[in-house]
């Protein structure tokens, strides 16, 4: 399946200072389809060039980052469970404190 | 001859600071007396005393008995000052006497504090207030547009209220100079309609949310770092609150500042202006203000993108079910809330024992001597490219492990130069790193105890402390 990933907010440091990434993902375990927690660990383990805990607490993204599929925040979506569909955009972006 | 001069302009400079002051002074006069005549008498007042005395000879007859009453309390002055947002069909008079009626409050007068006050002044926002502790520095001045050469090391708030009355004498612009805190927050807060988060960490952002929450306030949010800006509206017309986004704060690892990972100054500049505008639509009560979105600026690839994000949330510990009671906010402690200080001073790490270590005094002198060293500076490569000590080798700290080899071979040589015929021979050659503000140093200095470079110290306070100890001329930044 083909996806868009893009990182902001200085993740995209985490990856070789990339911001946008075209993948392709595919359902694990026989599923039908990809879900967000997948997806996840994909990137962790494919994206992720160093400091994944920058990126990843436990099995979901750390705290101050916001994860949007489609331009819309993954809580709206069912977060982890979010399901994933041909061409979608996932952002993941680090809030930013400075002024 | 020199000193001379420097008298001289230090005298000339005195004279312009208290005419300054006078004029600021004499300025305020006028714009006070000139609101007791619009008081007194609302009609006559677009009548300056010169242009009166002008039109003796050709005598008008006065039309100034008439009575208009245009149902908006706008005097003559505001209609023309504000004309060109008046004749907007989507703003108007209405939206213009709300914003009169209004009141801001502004914290931070940073990056993003400078274009949203002087844009909040100019439109006539009618009480402005404007928090900050700090003074204006020099490498503040290229995003903090408020702020004029002429202040540098003076009060942040003073000089942006200074600005903001130069633009519009007319609205009222009140003065915080302290830093926003649970002690006197609510206090503050609740002398305005709106709120402008306009700082540059996270406890400030945590605890300027809660309050918002407390007192009921919207809250007008705006961050910036590096190349890319976010802003959005919480607490506001059901929308979430910062704490219902970000109910964990996140680690201090994550937390860059400007003054470690710079910024690029207009990109603050366009967030504090969107800020300014959001502030104006919730004070107007015009268009969608961006409540339950969030809008994301990148300046590099030119993209604004907004997005949705969540509502409200009844589990939120700031606005939810169990809402903050103002007694609760009062004793929170957001630094240890977020492991974060609430002032902005750079961290000074201590990992290292006073042997592993050397002032950067010490170091100057062992150079002087010509002691055999090898002195490596771990800071990125385009902060090496600004400034970096004589005959030093740049490796970055990051790049540490995989080229040790460059630092053996630079001992090495140097050692081998040791062995010229005459010196004292076996001596190996000292080994010193040294960083921006000596934190990153001692980090590298374990790391190559560890290696077996155990020799090595750190130059205690990094660069920085070079020019303020060693070599006042050595530039910072």
């Amino acid at each position: 399946m083909q996806l868009t990933l893009e990182f902001g907010g200085g993740l995209e440091l985490l990856c070789d200072s990339v911001k946008i990434h075209q993948v392709n993902v595919d359902p694990q375990d026989g599923e039908k389809k990809l879900t967000m927690k997948q997806l996840l660990g994909w990137v962790r383990s494919n994206l992720i060039k160093e400091r994944p805990e920058m990126f990843m607490k436990g099995d979901s993204v750390r705290p101050g980052v916001l994860v949007l599929v489609n331009d819309c925040d993954w809580e709206l979506s069912g977060q982890l469970d979010t399901t994933l569909d041909e061409k979608d955009v996932v952002v993941f972006i680090s809030t930013l404190h400075g002024g | 001859m020199e000193s001379n001069g420097n008298m001289a302009a230090a005298e000339i400079l005195r004279q312009i600071e208290s005419l300054k002051a006078e004029k600021t002074k004499i300025e305020q006069q006028i714009s006070s007396l000139e609101s007791q005549l619009h008081q007194l008498n609302p009609h006559i007042n677009n009548l300056k005393p010169n242009e009166e005395a002008n039109s003796n000879s050709f005598h008008a007859p006065l039309v100034s008995d008439l009575d208009y009453d245009f149902g908006h309390g706008l005097s003559p002055d505001m209609i023309y000052r504000y004309s060109r947002q008046l004749i907007l069909p989507s703003f108007g008079v209405q939206a213009q006497s709300k914003l009169l009626k209004s009141s801001v409050l502004v914290i931070g007068a940073g990056g993003l504090g400078s274009p949203a006050l002087l844009y909040l002044a100019a439109c006539g926002i009618g009480r402005i207030g404007i928090v900050d502790h700090d003074v204006v520095e020099l490498n503040n001045l290229h995003r903090q547009i408020i702020h004029a050469e002429s202040y540098i090391g003076r009060s942040k708030v003073e000089s942006a209220a200074a600005a903001c009355r130069a633009i519009n004498s007319t609205v009222e612009i009140v003065e915080h100079k302290e830093a926003f805190r649970t002690t006197n927050a609510l206090e503050i807060m609740k002398k305005y309609e709106i709120v402008i988060d306009a700082t540059d960490n996270v406890p400030s952002r945590y605890l300027i949310n809660d309050c918002c929450v407390v007192l009921g306030k919207p809250l007008i949010s705006g961050a910036a770092l590096g190349l890319e800006g976010q802003l959005t509206v919480y607490n506001y017309n059901g929308g979430p609150c910062y704490r219902c986004l970000f109910p964990t704060p996140p680690p201090t690892t994550a937390c860059q500042r400007c003054a470690d990972s710079g910024v690029l100054g207009v990109v603050p500049g366009v967030i504090g202006c969107l800020q300014a505008l959001e502030a104006i639509k919730v004070a107007s009560a015009i268009g969608d203000p961006l409540s339950g979105r969030m809008l994301l600026f990148d300046a590099l690839s030119g993209r604004i993108r907004v997005v949705k994000i969540r509502g409200s949330s009844l589990q939120c510990e700031a606005c939810g079910e169990n809402a903050i009671t103002p007694e609760q906010f009062r004793e929170m402690d957001y630094e240890i809330f977020t492991q974060t200080p609430l002032n902005t001073a750079p961290l000074k790490l201590k990992l290292l024992p006073a042997d592993a270590r050397i002032s950067s005094k010490e170091y100057h002198e062992k150079f002087v001597k010509g002691e055999e060293h090898v002195l490596v500076d771990v800071r990125p490569a385009h902060h090496y490219k600004i400034v970096s000590l004589p005959k030093s080798i740049n490796i970055p700290f990051s790049s540490l492990e995989a080229r040790l080899p460059e630092i053996s071979a630079a001992l090495g040589k140097k050692s081998n130069e040791d062995k010229v015929p005459g010196t004292t021979a076996g001596s190996s050659p000292s080994l010193y790193v040294v960083c921006r503000r000596g934190n990153d140093s001692q980090r590298a200095v374990q790391y190559l105890h560890k290696m077996g470079f155990t020799s090595a110290k750190d130059i205690v306070g990094g660069i920085e402390a070079w020019t303020q100890d060693v070599d006042p001329k050595f530039p910072t930044y």
